[in-house]
C-alpha cells in the first residue's frame, strides 16, 4: 500500500462537500448536517483506505462500507461519483422520483453502496455479517462500518457490540461519527451516551479517538485498527455536525434543513476558497 | 414423484425439530453456503447435532434476536445462506423491523424459523404463544411464508427452500407432528393440496390443525355432510387458483388455523373469495385473544380448535349457503 498524500485527501473531502452541497442545494432539502461530518472520513476511506473497484463495485475481494446512518447517503453518493462508480451528474438527481440516490443508502440502486441502511441500529449487525462471511471465506478484506453517535442511542447497537467481541472480529473496523448531535438537539441532552470509547472498550473493544476532519490522522487510525488482533476495533471521530458548511456548521437545528439556493452559493463558494488553498 | 397421503394418521416418531437439524445436517454437508444462526435455543431446537457436525457455520448469537436477523442479512449478501431460528414470536414480532429492512426491503437471502407456533407454545403460555407470527410476515412485500406438516413436508421444503432467493418464514412445531404424507412426497410452494375430497364444503387447514380437520371431515361424514379437507401449508403466496375452485365447487369454507384469524390463513382466504368468488365462510382459529398457559388438548378445547368446534363451523357454514 502507498503512502496517502494528506493535501489530496483533503481536496478529496472538500470535493465531497462540495459535491454533497450541491446536489442538496438542487434538491433543495436534505441531511446536512450529518452528511458533512462525515465527509473527512470518506475522503479518508476512498481516497486511502479501501480496497475497491469503482468499475466493479461488487468484487468479491473489495473491503465493504455499511453506512448504518443512512441519511447521511449524500455524502458518499458524491464520494463514490467523484471515484467513478457512476457518473457526477446522477448526483442531480438526489431523491427525486426514480432516482438512483434516495435519501437513505440503498444496496438495490446505487452502484457501490454495499448494504441498505435507513432504521438507525440495524448496519452494525448487517456489517458483522459480511464481516464473518468473508472471514468464513477466508477472505482478507475489511469491513468498514460508519455509526452516528445518536445512533449509539439503539440497543441493537450493543447487541452488535457484544456479538462482534465474542466472535473476535478483528476484520470489523466501526467508525462512530461523534458529533455530539442528533435530531432533537445535542446528544448530552437529548439521551447522554456517555464515555463512547469506555463503552466500547467494556465490551472488548479496541478503542481509538481520532481527529474526525483529519483525513491523514483517519488513515492513520485505520492503520492502528488493523494491528489489534483477534478483536473489534472503534475509532471515534471527533467532529462537527455541518461541518464546512457555512449554513449549517454551529447550528443545533442542522440535522434536515431547507436549503435555499443563496445559501447553497455561499457554502459552495467557501468550499472552492478553502479548495483553491489546498492546490 | 408427487405426493402420497398416509392410509392411517398416526403420531409419527420423529419429533419435528429432529427432521429440522438432520435436514440441515445433510444441507450444508452438501452445500457449503448453509450457515445455521441461533438465539439462544439450540438446545430447545435440538441443534445440538448440526453444532457438532459444522461448528464453523454454527453461530449461536445469544439473546440477540435483533442483532441476529441482521447477522444473517450480511452473511447472505457474501453469498452465505442463513436458516436462522428462535421461538416464532421472537423470530417476527420482536425484530419485524430488522426482519422488514434489513432483509426484505434490502434484497437479501434469509430464512427465518419459528418454532411452537399458536397453541403449541403450551406451557410458555400467552407471552410465548404467536397467534400473530404469520399476519406480521403477511405484510412483509415478497416474503414467502410455510407452515410444514409433518417431517416429511419438512424436510422436502427445506431442501428446496434452500436453493430459493429471498425471506422465508418457516413456522413449525418442535415435537411430534401427526404423520400425514408418506415419506418421499415432493411438494410444491404455493399450492395447497386436496387431502380428502367432498362437495358441501370445504375445510382450508394449515399445520396443527390438518389433523383434526381430517377428523372433523369424518364427523361430517357420519352426519351425512361430505367435506373436503385441503392443506395449506403456503399462507404465501396463497394458493388463489385452488381457493376459488373449492369456493366454486363446493359453495361454501371454513378456514382452520392455530393462528389470531385476523391476518392469518382465514384473512388470506376470504381476501380471495371476496375478491373472485363470495360465498359463506367461518374462520376456526383465535378469536382475537391472547394465549395462556395449558396443554395442546386444553388450549386446542380453549380456542375452539378441536375437530368438534371445525365440525360444528362446517355445519353452520353449509346451512347459510343453502339458506337455512
Amino acid at each position: 500500500m502507498t503512502e496517502y498524500n494528506k493535501e489530496e485527501l483533503e481536496r478529496f473531502a472538500a470535493n465531497i462537500r462540495l459535491k454533497t452541497l450541491g446536489a442538496i442545494t438542487k434538491r433543495g432539502f436534505g441531511h446536512v448536517g450529518g452528511a458533512m461530518s462525515i465527509a473527512d472520513v470518506l475522503a479518508a476511506l476512498y481516497g486511502y483506505v479501501m480496497r475497491i473497484d469503482p468499475k466493479n463495485p461488487s468484487w468479491e475481494e473489495r473491503d465493504w462500507l455499511v453506512c448504518s446512518k443512512g441519511h447521511a447517503g449524500p455524502a458518499l453518493y458524491a464520494a463514490l461519483a467523484i471515484k467513478g462508480y457512476f457518473d457526477e451528474k446522477v448526483l442531480d438527481t438526489l431523491n427525486r422520483g426514480g432516482t438512483i440516490l434516495p435519501s437513505h443508502c440503498d444496496r438495490n440502486k446505487t452502484p457501490g453502496i454495499d448494504m441498505t441502511t435507513g432504521s438507525l441500529g440495524q448496519g452494525i449487525s448487517t456489517a458483522i455479517g459480511v464481516a464473518l462471511g468473508n472471514r468464513l471465506d477466508n477472505k482478507d478484506n475489511y469491513t468498514y462500518l460508519i455509526l452516528g453517535d445518536g445512533e449509539l442511542n439503539e440497543g441493537q447497537i450493543w447487541e452488535g457490540a457484544m456479538f462482534a467481541n465474542h466472535f473476535k472480529l478483528d476484520n470489523l473496523i466501526v467508525f462512530v461519527d461523534y458529533n455530539k448531535q442528533q435530531l432533537d438537539g445535542y446528544t448530552k441532552d437529548i439521551m447522554d451516551i456517555g464515555d463512547i470509547g469506555a463503552k466500547f472498550a467494556a465490551f472488548g473493544w479496541d478503542v481509538i479517538k481520532v481527529d474526525g476532519h483529519n483525513p491523514a490522522a483517519i488513515c492513520d487510525a485505520v492503520k492502528e485498527a488493523k494491528s489489534a488482533a483477534g478483536k473489534p476495533s472503534v475509532i471515534i471521530l471527533d467532529t462537527f455536525k455541518g461541518r464546512g458548511c457555512t449554513f449549517a456548521e454551529g447550528l443545533l437545528d442542522n440535522h434536515h434543513m431547507v436549503v435555499s439556493e443563496e445559501q447553497g452559493r455561499t457554502a459552495m463558494d467557501a468550499v472552492r476558497q478553502k479548495l483553491s488553498e489546498l492546490e | 414423484m408427487g405426493i402420497s397421503i398416509a392410509k392411517d394418521i398416526k403420531n409419527d416418531m420423529e419429533m419435528m425439530r429432529a427432521a429440522y437439524c438432520n435436514t440441515l445436517i445433510e444441507i450444508a454437508d452438501k452445500d457449503k453456503r448453509v450457515v445455521v444462526l441461533d438465539a439462544d435455543l439450540m438446545k430447545s431446537m435440538g441443534m445440538i447435532p448440526f453444532l457438532k457436525a459444522h461448528p464453523s457455520r454454527t453461530f449461536n448469537c445469544g439473546v440477540q434476536e435483533a442483532n441476529m436477523i441482521g447477522v444473517a442479512c450480511g452473511l447472505s449478501a457474501t453469498g452465505k445462506v442463513p436458516f436462522a431460528h428462535t421461538f416464532g414470536p421472537f423470530a417476527t414480532r420482536r425484530c419485524f423491523d430488522q426482519i422488514f429492512l434489513s432483509a426484505a426491503y434490502a434484497r437479501l437471502n434469509i430464512r427465518i424459523t419459528g418454532s411452537d407456533p399458536g397453541i403449541t407454545a403450551a406451557y410458555n403460555g400467552g407471552t410465548h404463544m404467536p397467534f400473530e407470527d404469520m399476519g406480521l410476515m403477511r405484510c412483509i412485500p415478497g416474503a414467502t411464508l410455510i407452515e410444514p406438516t409433518d417431517c416429511v413436508m419438512l424436510k422436502d421444503l427445506l431442501w428446496q427452500i434452500k436453493d430459493m432467493y429471498g425471506v422465508f418464514y418457516i413456522r413449525i412445531q418442535r415435537k411430534e407432528p401427526k404423520m400425514i404424507y408418506k415419506p418421499g412426497s415432493v411438494f410444491t410452494i404455493g399450492k395447497g393440496i386436496v387431502l380428502k375430497d367432498g362437495a358441501d364444503v370445504t375445510l382450508i387447514a394449515s399445520g396443527l390443525l390438518v389433523s383434526d380437520a381430517l377428523e372433523a371431515a369424518r364427523l361430517l361424514e357420519e352426519k351425512g355432510v361430505s367435506a373436503r379437507v385441503v392443506n395449506m401449508f403456503t399462507w404465501k403466496p396463497v394458493d388463489r387458483e385452488l381457493i376459488e375452485k373449492c369456493a366454486a365447487e363446493t359453495g361454501a369454507i371454513v378456514t382452520v388455523e392455530n393462528h389470531n384469524i385476523i391476518n392469518g390463513l382465514g384473512s388470506a382466504v376470504a381476501e380471495v373469495i371476496a375478491e373472485n368468488k363470495p360465498v359463506p365462510m367461518e374462520r376456526i382459529g383465535s378469536q382475537d385473544r391472547f394465549g395462556e398457559v395449558g396443554n395442546v388438548d386444553y388450549l386446542k378445547k380453549a380456542f375452539n380448535m378441536t375437530a368438534d368446534d371445525i365440525a360444528k363451523a362446517a355445519r353452520k357454514v353449509v346451512r347459510r349457503k343453502i339458506g337455512e
